[in-house]
């Protein structure tokens, strides 16, 4: 018998194919991106009945072989083995839920039509059964011509016989028939088909119907999203804060023991200064990451994700985009990161590109200590009427501005960077299923591992360089390390250059360690006003450090500087892995660096027009 | 009629659509969904905001999300009881 060595899961979507996937290869999973475009491949090993171990790979879901997204395009060429680079599976998995083989059976006749050996698995039987549904396998395997395995992935059902069928079919080549057959005939025999394996049917599938009427309610719908969503993101402040803590005591305390195991010299300060703290400033991010995405996980694997989608469409079309970016773009309010990473469910690639790119201006939570010591500082904390605190209101102004201004953008590259016809709004609004904690185990230590990883390397390249222009050249006796390194000449000509906007010197510094992440700048900026003022304050964040630096901002800044300041930090794009994210999301420096100078445009603009409209006011 | 003023929860078969106003991605879609001429549907619920849309489309044992648009191009006639 001839053992087949590559095989592919392919199926429509919300077919049950991840929860196959997972239950056929457990972890031994590898992610990565198919060559030139942003889909996801995910392949893993499938050892076989007689010991030999195959790759498996989960195609993305596809509603045919004619292509409309680059998911399909992905599926089609690697089917049709036109996919350069990748190897032409010998054995077809086809994956059919069997509480909708109507809909399902058609794409099942396209793939089967092709002649190469296949597989179908009859999937997700306890649902159908629950749904009052008895089918037949033996009819449909008489019909298709090819084995059909019935398979309940998420209770490992069915799984030795789908194995044994696919180490069996490579030898088993079945009929084909070369007759040019049309969609249309393929849905008639879909439901001819269907109507003969389904051998009761009894109506008591409400309970989508049910949760759907509750769900997606005029009012109680909405109701319920703001609830829920209110419900993740105190999770994420409140459940990553002693995560984050810890996790900030561990580098310190890491940082502490290098420090004293090695003598003093340039490589320990890079080691405890550039690499420890830089990389640990983004590891810092990890807690918040890991919660949020549990709960868009569970969102999206329970099938309220869809129904989120459906909720915000209207709102979202008003700006040229979909339901499906309310939920990165939302997760991007906790940290652009995840927010950038979840964008993989929006389908229209023009869709997804606008909302990577307006993601980072949502107020991520690392921009809240900027903004708390720059308020203390320089707004009074004043009662404006009815209970409303004027710091409150500026701070709610900054969440605003972020807003308007994502909103505004978003308008502007769907007229041109991303232009294209509305990218529309049609979608499966899958069936409710309670999410198994396995798979969403597995898809957390997928994203960990992305982050880390991925953008990692980059983040260490990055932070290394920082250190190196921050420490180099050295400084002669006397002089001021910062002053005379390559970024205190930087921030020399930065400084002409943020002039107009009302920037001192001190404040351009603080921006160039600052691109690692925005709170950098607190305590760049806490670092430079110590030294000015004789203190030795350590640039930690702790409340006195804060409560001094405000003092000494209120001192050296301007009211129109300090808003000018605020105004900046809504925009700028200083945060490395935001912008490694983005070059891993979009395979490419291309539209990292677009974001870059987009933002970085609009925060000067806008800082500007603040300085200059509170000058004029007389602030 | 048109698939947009369908009253809620009634069950109309596609007579014909109109897939010179869609995209031709969309219209792909569309019928990869079967919604095409002799599909029997019913609106199971509209969305929240001005308009009332997307439209939430049951048909068979699915549940599709597509906007007004979309659903202006399909002429459905409602089943003679």
């Amino acid at each position: 018998m001839n053992s087949p060595r590559h095989a592919a899961l392919v199926g429509n979507p919300n077919a049950g194919k991840s929860a196959l996937f997972n239950a056929l290869t457990g972890a031994r999973q590898r992610i990565a991106n198919y060559p030139g475009v942003t889909v996801e491949r995910k392949s893993g090993r499938l050892v076989l009945p007689n010991g030999q171990a195959i790759e498996l790979t989960d195609l993305p879901g596809s509603y045919g072989l004619d292509a409309t997204s680059p998911d399909e395009e992905v599926t089609r060429k690697v089917i049709m083995g036109t996919l350069g680079g990748e190897a032409v599976p010998d054995v077809l998995v086809i994956v059919l839920d069997a509480s909708n083989l109507e809909q399902h059976l058609v794409f099942a006749q396209e793939v089967i039509a092709l002649g190469r050996p296949t597989v179908v698995a009859l999937n997700m039987l306890d649902l159908a059964e629950r749904d009052g549904l008895v089918i037949d396998a033996g009819v449909l395997e008489n019909e298709l011509g090819v084995p059909v395995i019935p398979t309940v992935a998420v209770r490992r059902k069915g799984l030795d016989a789908l194995v044994t069928a696919i180490a069996g079919a490579n030898s088993a080549q079945p009929a084909v028939n070369h007759a040019h057959v049309s969609q249309t005939e393929r849905r008639l025999s879909a439901h001819a088909m269907a109507a003969a394996a389904i051998l009761s049917e009894t109506t008591r599938h409400r309970m989508h119907a049910r949760m759907d009427r509750l769900l997606l309610h005029p009012w109680l719908g909405p109701l319920i999203l703001v609830a829920l969503l209110f419900v993740v993101f105190q999770a994420v402040f409140a459940g990553a804060a002693p995560f984050v803590d810890g996790l900030n005591a561990g580098i310190a305390t890491l940082a502490d023991t290098v420090r004293s195991a090695l003598p003093p010299s340039l490589l320990r300060d890079l080691l405890t200064d550039g690499v420890i703290s830089g990389v640990g400033s983004v590891i810092v991010f990890l807690p918040q990451i890991l919660i949020l995405f549990f709960f868009l996980l569970a969102l999206e694997a329970s099938g309220y994700m869809a129904r989120a989608a459906f909720l915000m469409d209207r709102l979202m079309s008003g700006v040229g985009l979909s339901g499906r970016s309310f939920i990165p773009l939302l997760s991007s309010f906790a940290c652009a990161v995840p927010g950038i990473m979840a964008t993989r469910s929006i389908t229209d690639p023009k869709d997804r590109l606008t909302t990577i790119l307006i993601a980072p201006m949502m107020t991520c939570s690392a921009r809240l200590p900027v903004y708390a010591v720059i308020i203390g500082a320089f707004i009074p904390a004043r009662n404006v009427g009815w209970g409303i605190g004027l710091q409150g209101l500026v701070l709610l102004a900054l969440y605003g501005a972020g807003i308007v201004g994502a909103m505004l953008v978003a308008l502007l590259l769907r007229r041109s960077v991303t232009k294209g016809d509305a990218s529309g709004f049609i979608m499966e609004l899958p069936k409710y299923q309670l999410p198994r904690a396995k798979d969403l185990l597995l898809g957390l230590w997928q994203r960990a591992w992305i982050f880390l990883r991925r953008a990692g390397t980059i983040i260490f390249t990055v932070t290394v360089a920082l250190w190196l222009l921050l420490n180099f050249p050295r400084a002669a006796e006397g002089e001021n390390q910062i002053d005379a390194s390559f970024a205190g000449h930087i921030a020399n000509g930065l400084a002409v250059v943020v002039k107009p906007i009302g920037f001192n010197r001190d404040i351009a510094l603080s921006l160039i360690p600052a691109m690692a992440a925005r709170e950098v700048a607190v305590s760049s900026l806490a670092t430079t006003y110590a030294v000015d003022a004789g203190h030795a304050a350590d640039a930690g964040g702790d409340e006195t450090t804060d409560h001094q630096l405000s003092g000494q901002l209120a001192k050296h800044w301007s009211l129109p500087t300090a808003l000018a300041f605020l105004a900046w930090f809504v925009f700028a794009p200083q945060c490395m892995s935001t912008i490694a994210v983005t070059r891993r999301e979009t395979n490419g420096w291309k539209w990292p660096a677009f974001m870059l100078l987009y933002l970085f445009a609009l925060a000067y603009i806008f800082a500007g027009i603040t300085y200059w409209s509170a000058i004029a006011l007389g602030l | 009629m048109t698939l947009d003023s369908l009253p809620l929860g009634q069950k109309a078969q596609i007579t014909a659509v109109d897939w010179s106003v869609l995209v031709a991605e969309e219209a792909q879609r569309l019928q990869a969904l079967g919604l095409d001429v002799g599909a029997w549907v019913s609106v199971a619920h509209r969305g929240i905001f001005a308009g009332r849309d997307p439209l939430a489309i049951t048909i068979g044992r699915m549940t599709v999300a597509l906007r007004r648009v979309h659903a202006r191009a399909m002429h459905v006639e409602v089943a003679a009881l």
